[in-house]
C-alpha cells in the first residue's frame, strides 16, 4: 500500500547525501585542474554527466513513480492485464538511449583524438622532454635534454607543454598527476608517451594509478610547477650538487625499495632511457623483495 | 489440436522446435558440437598468440630456419587419412559391422601414432638444436599451440582405445555407438585445427 | 619428496589468517560432528552430494556461493577497515603483505565463488521447470560441475591455511605474476582453482545452452519460453564462447611459471600487454555472464508481481541477444589507458556505449510492466526496485568511463571500483537475491519471512549507498584502487562512512541467516499450499512445492509464452485419468561428481607445491573415476506409473489455485479463489 513511501523518501535523502558527497570532492584532484589536458576532460566529465543525468533522473523518478502510483491497493488506477505491447512506445524506448548515445559516442571519438596521449599540445613554446621510468617502487625522471635526472620529484616550467616518454623496469605501473589530466601506463620492454601542461605554479601529487606489487601504496612523486626562470636555476642546481646516473646508480636505483624519498643526479651518462626501454635493465626480486 | 499436443501424438508435420525434448542421440551430440566449438575457441587464442608472438625470436631462430617441409607434409598425411578411415570406421559402425569398425579404427590410431611421432621427433629435433621453449616468445607459442594439438591427439588415441575395449566388453549399444560418433567429431575437428597449424604455422613461417 | 611444501608454509606468524584458520575448523568440525551425531550422513549423500538432480544442484551451488560471500564479505570488511585506519602517517593494521593478498582475494572469490555460483545455482533450479521439462540434458555432467567449483572453493580456501594466495589483483597482469617478480605460490594457488573451476563452468555452460536449445515442453518455440530462458540462454552461449579464453590464457601463464616459457615475461620476447588482452576479452563477456540472468530474474518477478505480461516481450529478446553478441566487442575499454591509440579507442569506446541501448531499453520495458498493472509490494519488487535506480546510476558511471579521455583520469581510481561494485551489487547482487526469495517456495515449500526479507534489502540498500558514494567522490579527488595507505588525511572521512557502510551491509548478510533460521523454524506457517504462492505466469507454478523429482507427471503442451497464466485464464479443467501416467525414468544418483572433485584438489594442491608424484596419483585417480563411470550401463531408475499418480492424487486436492486476477489484500497475497479453477493436461507423455 504505501510501502513505496518509506523507499521514496530513503531515495530522496541518499540522492542529497550523494550530491553533498560529490560536491566535496570539488576542491581539489580531478574537478580541480591545473593544465589544459585536465581541463577539457573535466568539461567532458561535466558534460556527458549532465547529459546522462537529463535522463537517469526522470526514469528514476518514473519507476518509482509508476511502482508508487499502480501499486496494487491503488483503485483508482487502471488496470490493463493484456497491455503489453505498443509500436510508439518501443520506436521512443528504442530512440531515446540511441539518441544519448549518439551524442555520447560523438564526444568521445573526437575525445579520443583531440586528447590522445601522444598528440602534442597546441602551444607556441617548445616541448620540454621528459623521459620516466617506473621503478620497484620509485618514479625516476630523465632530462635527456639538461641532461640530468630526479627521482619522485619533478620540476617544470609553467605554461610549457611537457612531452613525456615512460617506460617502466619492471612491471607496469601507471603515470598519473590527477590535477594535471590524462595518466598513461608505463610497460616494460615498451615506450609510451603522454603530453601535459601545468598553467599554475604549484605543488602537484603524483601516483602509480596500476598496482605494482608490495610497495606500490608509497610510490608517490610530486610535480613542482614554477617559472621559466625558477626551473632554470633548479636545473643548475640539480647540476651543480652532482652525481651520475649511470649503469651502476641505475642497478642500485632499480633494487626493490619502498620508500618515498628523493634524489637528483647532477650527470646522466650515455642514453639510459634508451637502454631501460629496450629490456635491458629489468629486475627481478628476491622471493624475499617480494614480500 | 495445438502443435504441442500433436507433437506429443508423434505428428511429424510439427516444427522441430515445437515438437519437445530431443531424443537423447541429438542431446548428446549437439552438446559435443558444442563443447568441440569451446575448444576451437580455446585454440583460436592460441592461434592469436602465436600471431603475435610470430616475431618475438629475440634473436633466436625463426620458423622458417626450424621447420622441415616433407616432415609436416608427412604428418598431414597421416592425420588427414586417418580422418578418412575413422570415417569409414563410423560408416562400419552404423552398419553395425563390429569387424570391419575394428579395422577402421585401428588403422585411425596407428595413423594417429605415426603422427605423434613425427612430431615428437621434430620437437625433440628442435630442443636438441637449442630451439625449445623456453628459448623464445615465439618459440614458447609455436610448442603451446602445436603442443595442444598433440596433447589433444594423445588424448583422442587413448579414449579410442578406450572405445574399442568397450565395444568388445558392451558390443553396439546406444551408449557406445554414441560415444563413437562423438570421437569421430572430435578426431575431425582436430583434421580442422591442424589445417589451421599447418597453414598459419608451418606455410606462413618467416 | 614433498616438492616446496615444509612446515614454514602454515603462516603461524600472522594472527590474523591463524585465527580465521582456527574459526574455519571449530566451525567445520561443529558441522561434522553435529551431521555424525544425528546420523544425517546416508540422508546428505544419498539426497545432496550424489544427487543429479537439477534442483539440488541448483540449491547447492546457492549454500556454496553464501558460505563464499561471508568469506569474500570478510575480506571487504578487512580492506574498508584498514583505509579507516592508514590515512596520512599511519599505517593501519594489515601490512602491504598481507593486504595485497586480501583485495586479490576479495575480488576473485567474489567474482568466481559467489556471483557465479549463484547466477549458475538459479538457472540450474529453474530452468528445466521453466521449460517444462524434467532435468537439464546432462545431468551427471551437472553434478560434476558443481563439485569442480566446489574444488576450486576448496583449493581457495587452502591457500588461508597452507603458504599463501596471490598478491597481484584478482585478474593476476604479468610481469607482476610472472614467477620473477611473484616467486611463491600464491599465484599458482590462484591459477589452478580458477582453471579447475573454470572447466566445470564450461561443462554448466554447455550443459544448459544444449537443454535451452535441444529440450523444451512440447509446443514451446522460442518466443515462447520464459524471458529467464532468453537471458539464461545468451548468458550460458557466452560461458561456452568466452570461458575457453581464459583456459587458454592462464594455461599460458602456468607455462611461463612452471615450463619456463615466455609468453608474457619481460625477457626473450614475452609480452603482458597481450595477456591483458586476453584476459579481457574473457573479462567483459563474464560480466554480461553474470548480470543477463539477474536480468531475467527480474523480467520474471515485474511480470508476476504487476499482474501483466512482460512488456516487449520480443525487444526483450532482441535486446538480450543484442547484449550478447556486443559483449564481445567492447573489451579494450578495460584498458584505454595502455596508449592503443585515439582510432582504437575510439572504437571500443562507442561499441561500449552502444551496449547501453539495449540496456536501457529493458529498463523502460520493465517500467511500462509495471504500467497498468496491479504492483504487489513483495521481498522480490523491492529488490527489483532497488536494482533499477542503482543500476541505472552504475550504468551512467559505466558510460562516462567508455568516454576515453574521461577514462584517462578515472582508469584504477576509487571512482572505478565504485561503478562496478554499483553494477555487481545493484544488479547482480540484487537479482541473486530477488530470485533467492522468489524461487524459494518452489524450492522449499514454504516462504521465507517477508518482513525481515525487507530489512535485508534495505540494509542492503542503504549499506551501498554509504558504502560506495563516497568511493566516487574519492575517485574524482585522485584516489587510486588497491592502496595500502593514503597520504591525504582529508580523505579519512569519506573513507569512514564507507566502512559504515559495509557494516550496514554486514547486518543484512546476517539477518539474511536469521531470515532463514526464522523461515524454518515457522515453515509450517508459511507453506506454500497451492505451488503458486505468488499468482505466477511461467510453467514452474505449475507444479506443487517441492515439485517431484521427475517435475511435471506430464509434459505440459504449450501454445503461448506466459503457459501457465494462460491456462489459468482459460479456467482450464483438468483431468486425472489414471491411465494417463506412465512409468518415468530418471538418471540414478553418482557419486563420480564428489570423487572427480577430491582428485581434483589432490592434482591441484600437488601442482601448486611442485609435489611430482602427488600430482600424477590425483589424475590417475580422476581419470580412474572417470573411467569408472564411463563403463555404467545402469544408469536410470524407474518410477512406476502408479507412484506417480499417487502423487499427484495427494497433490491435486490441496491445490487451490489463484483467480485469473486476484483481490490483493494486505500483506500482499491474492485469496486462493473458491472456484475449482484447474489445469488441463495433455493425455498423452512424451518419454
Amino acid at each position: 500500500m504505501n510501502a513505496n513511501r518509506p523507499q521514496r523518501k530513503c531515495s530522496r535523502v541518499v540522492a542529497v547525501l550523494s550530491a553533498g558527497v560529490m560536491l566535496t570532492s570539488c576542491r581539489e584532484g580531478l574537478l580541480d585542474p591545473h593544465g589544459p589536458v585536465g581541463a577539457a576532460e573535466r568539461v567532458i566529465l561535466y558534460d556527458a554527466t549532465t547529459i546522462m543525468l537529463a535522463v537517469v533522473v526522470p526514469v528514476i523518478l518514473l519507476t518509482l513513480g509508476v511502482a508508487w502510483w499502480f501499486r496494487a491497493s491503488n483503485r483508482r488506477a487502471t488496470y490493463r492485464p493484456e497491455w503489453e505491447y505498443s509500436g510508439t512506445i518501443e520506436m521512443i524506448v528504442w530512440a531515446i538511449p540511441a539518441l544519448v548515445i549518439l551524442f555520447l559516442g560523438g564526444i568521445a571519438w573526437i575525445g579520443s583524438h583531440e586528447l590522445d596521449p601522444p598528440k602534442p599540445l597546441a602551444s607556441e613554446k617548445t616541448a620540454l622532454e621528459i623521459e620516466v621510468v617506473s621503478l620497484d617502487w620509485r618514479w625516476l625522471f630523465i632530462y635527456p635534454n639538461q641532461r640530468i635526472a630526479t627521482v619522485n620529484r619533478l620540476v617544470v616550467p609553467t605554461g610549457v607543454p611537457v612531452h613525456f616518454r615512460l617506460t617502466s623496469s619492471s612491471v607496469m605501473n601507471s603515470f598519473f598527476i590527477p590535477q594535471l589530466g590524462s595518466q598513461i601506463y608505463t610497460m616494460p620492454g615498451m615506450t609510451t608517451q603522454l603530453n601535459l601542461q601545468a598553467d599554475q605554479a604549484g605543488s602537484y601529487f603524483g601516483l602509480s594509478a596500476q598496482f605494482s606489487g608490495p610497495g606500490f601504496s608509497d610510490m608517490h612523486f610530486t610535480l613542482v610547477a614554477d617559472s621559466s626562470e625558477k626551473f632554470a636555476s633548479w636545473v643548475g642546481e640539480v647540476r651543480a650538487r652532482g652525481g651520475v646516473l649511470d649503469g651502476a646508480t641505475f642497478a642500485q636505483l632499480a633494487r626493490p625499495t619502498r620508500a618515498d624519498g628523493e634524489l637528483t643526479y647532477g650527470a646522466v651518462a650515455d642514453d639510459p632511457f634508451d637502454t631501460i626501454a629496450h629490456g635491458h635493465f629489468a629486475t627481478l626480486w628476491s622471493p624475499e623483495e617480494a614480500l | 489440436m495445438s502443435a504441442g499436443e500433436q507433437a506429443l501424438h508423434g505428428f511429424s508435420g510439427v516444427a522441430l522446435a515445437l515438437r519437445g525434448p530431443a531424443p537423447t542421440k541429438v542431446v548428446a551430440g549437439f552438446g559435443f558440437w558444442l563443447f568441440l566449438l569451446s575448444d576451437i575457441i580455446m585454440f583460436a587464442a592460441l592461434f592469436a598468440a602465436y600471431a603475435v608472438l610470430s616475431d618475438a625470436t629475440a634473436g633466436g631462430p625463426a620458423g622458417a630456419g626450424l621447420f622441415e617441409k616433407p616432415r609436416v607434409f608427412l604428418e598431414t598425411l597421416c592425420l588427414l587419412t586417418s580422418s578418412v578411415t575413422c570415417g569409414f570406421g563410423t560408416l562400419a559402425m552404423f552398419r553395425a559391422d563390429t569387424r570391419a569398425t575394428y579395422f577402421w579404427m585401428g588403422i585411425t590410431f596407428l595413423l594417429g601414432v605415426c603422427f605423434l611421432t613425427i612430431e615428437g621427433r621434430e620437437f625433440a629435433s628442435m630442443v636438441a638444436a637449442g630451439a625449445g621453449p623456453s628459448h623464445s616468445a615465439f618459440l614458447s607459442a609455436f610448442f603451446a599451440l602445436v603442443g595442444t594439438h598433440g596433447l589433444h591427439v594423445s588424448v583422442g588415441l587413448i579414449w579410442l582405445i578406450i572405445m574399442m575395449v568397450q565395444l568388445k566388453t558392451l558390443g553396439l549399444e546406444p551408449m557406445v555407438t554414441r560415444r563413437l560418433y562423438c570421437f569421430g567429431l572430435f578426431w575431425h575437428a582436430l583434421d580442422i585445427v591442424w589445417i589451421g597449424v599447418f597453414t598459419i604455422v608451418y606455410l606462413g613461417a618467416k | 619428496m614433498l616438492g616446496r611444501l615444509s612446515w614454514s608454509a602454515i603462516p603461524l606468524d600472522q594472527p590474523i589468517v591463524m585465527g580465521t584458520c582456527g574459526t574455519i575448523v571449530i566451525v567445520l568440525a561443529g558441522l561434522v560432528t553435529l551431521v555424525t551425531v544425528k546420523r544425517w550422513w546416508p540422508y546428505l549423500w544419498r539426497e545432496w552430494i550424489t544427487s543429479v538432480d537439477h534442483k539440488r544442484i541448483g540449491v547447492m551451488y546457492m549454500v556454496l556461493g553464501l558460505v563464499m560471500l561471508v568469506r569474500g564479505f570478510a575480506d571487504a570488511l578487512m580492506m574498508r577497515s584498514q583505509l579507516a585506519l592508514a590515512a596520512g602517517h599511519a599505517l593501519g593494521y594489515l601490512p602491504p603483505e598481507h593486504y595485497d593478498q586480501i583485495f586479490t582475494a576479495h575480488g576473485t572469490i567474489m567474482i568466481f565463488f559467489v556471483a557465479m555460483p549463484f547466477v549458475i545455482g538459479l538457472m540450474n533450479f529453474a530452468l528445466p521447470l521453466q521449460l517444462g521439462v524434467r532435468d537439464v540434458a546432462f545431468p551427471v555432467l551437472n553434478s560434476v560441475s558443481f563439485w569442480l567449483t566446489a574444488s576450486g572453493v576448496a583449493l581457495v580456501n587452502l591457500s588461508l591455511f597452507v603458504g599463501e594466495f596471490a598478491r597481484t589483483g584478482w585478474l593476476a597482469y604479468p610481469p607482476l605474476s610472472e614467477l620473477a617478480y611473484s616467486p611463491g605460490v600464491g599465484v599458482d594457488y590462484y591459477l589452478w582453482s580458477l582453471q579447475l573451476s573454470g572447466i566445470g563452468t564450461l561443462l554448466s555452460g554447455i550443459n544448459l545452452t544444449t537443454t535451452i536449445l535441444k529440450m523444451r515442453a512440447p509446443g514451446m518455440g522460442y518466443l515462447r519460453m520464459p524471458i529467464f530462458c532468453w537471458t539464461a540462454l545468451a548468458s550460458n552461449l557466452l560461458i561456452v564462447a568466452a570461458f575457453p579464453v581464459l583456459t587458454a590464457t592462464f594455461a599460458m601463464l602456468l607455462l611461463d611459471r612452471y615450463c619456463d616459457f615466455h609468453f608474457f615475461t619481460n625477457e626473450l620476447g614475452g609480452n603482458p600487454m597481450m595477456y591483458i588482452n586476453l584476459i579481457w576479452i574473457w573479462g567483459h563477456p563474464e560480466v554480461y555472464i553474470l548480470i543477463l540472468p539477474a536480468f531475467g530474474v527480474f523480467s520474471e518477478v515485474v511480470a508476476t508481481f504487476s499482474g501483466k505480461p512482460l512488456f516487449g516481450y520480443r525487444s526483450m529478446v532482441a535486446a538480450t541477444m543484442g547484449i550478447c553478441v556486443l559483449s564481445f566487442i567492447v573489451w579494450l575499454h578495460h584498458f584505454f589507458t595502455m596508449g592503443a591509440g585515439a582510432d582504437v579507442n575510439g572504437f571500443f569506446g562507442i561499441a561500449t556505449m552502444v551496449i547501453a541501448v539495449p540496456t536501457g531499453v529493458k529498463v523502460f520495458n520493465w517500467l511500462f510492466t509495471m504500467y497498468g498493472g496491479r504492483v504487489r509490494f513483495t521481498v522480490p519488487v523491492y529488490w527489483t526496485l532497488g536494482f533499477i535506480v542503482t543500476f541505472v546510476i552504475g550504468g551512467m558511471t559505466g558510460v562516462l568511463m567508455a568516454i576515453p579521455p574521461a577514462d584517462f583520469v578515472l582508469h584504477n581510481s576509487l571512482f572505478l571500483v565504485a561503478h562496478f561494485h554499483n553494477v555487481a551489487i545493484g544488479g547482480v547482487v540484487f537479482g541473486a537475491m530477488a530470485g533467492y526469495t522468489y524461487w524459494f517456495p518452489k524450492a522449499f515449500g514454504f516462504k521465507l519471512d517477508e518482513r525481515l526479507g525487507k530489512a535485508v534489502f534495505w540494509c542492503w540498500f542503504v549499506g551501498f549507498y554509504l558504502a560506495f558514494m563516497p568511493l566516487y567522490a574519492l575517485g574524482l579527488m585522485g584516489a587510486t584502487r588497491r592502496m595500502q595507505h593514503y597520504p591525504d588525511a582529508h580523505w579519512q572521512p569519506l573513507m569512514l562512512v564507507a566502512l559504515a557502510g559495509a557494516v550496514v551491509i554486514l547486518i543484512g548478510v546476517a539477518l539474511t541467516v536469521v531470515q532463514l533460521a526464522k523461515s524454518i523454524r515457522e515453515r509450517r506457517a508459511n507453506r506454500d499450499e497451492t505451488g503458486d504462492p505468488w499468482n505466477g505466469r511461467t510453467l514452474e507454478w505449475s507444479i506443487p512445492s517441492p515439485p517431484p523429482a521427475w517435475n511435471f507427471s506430464v509434459l505440459p503442451s504449450v501454445e503461448h509464452v506466459d503457459a501457465y497464466w494462460e491456462t489459468k485464464r482459460e479456467g482450464a479443467v483438468r483431468r486425472l485419468i489414471p491411465g494417463n501416467f506412465r512409468d518415468l525414468h530418471l538418471p540414478r544418483n553418482t557419486p563420480v561428481g564428489i570423487f572427480m572433485a577430491f582428485f581434483a584438489v589432490i592434482l591441484g594442491f600437488a601442482l601448486i607445491w611442485r609435489i611430482e608424484w602427488l600430482a600424477a596419483a590425483g589424475l590417475v585417480g580422476a581419470v580412474a573415476v572417470a573411467l569408472r563411470e564411463f563403463w555404467k550401463t545402469d544408469r536410470e531408475e524407474s518410477v512406476p506409473a502408479r507412484e506417480v499418480a499417487a502423487f499427484e492424487q495427494a497433490h491435486t486436492l490441496r491445490r487451490a489455485p489463484w483467480r485469473a486476477s486476484p483481490i490483493p489484500t494486505r500483506g500482499g497475497q491474492s485469496l486462493p479463489s473458491a472456484a475449482a479453477c484447474l489445469l488441463q493436461e495433455v493425455s498423452h507423455e512424451r518419454g
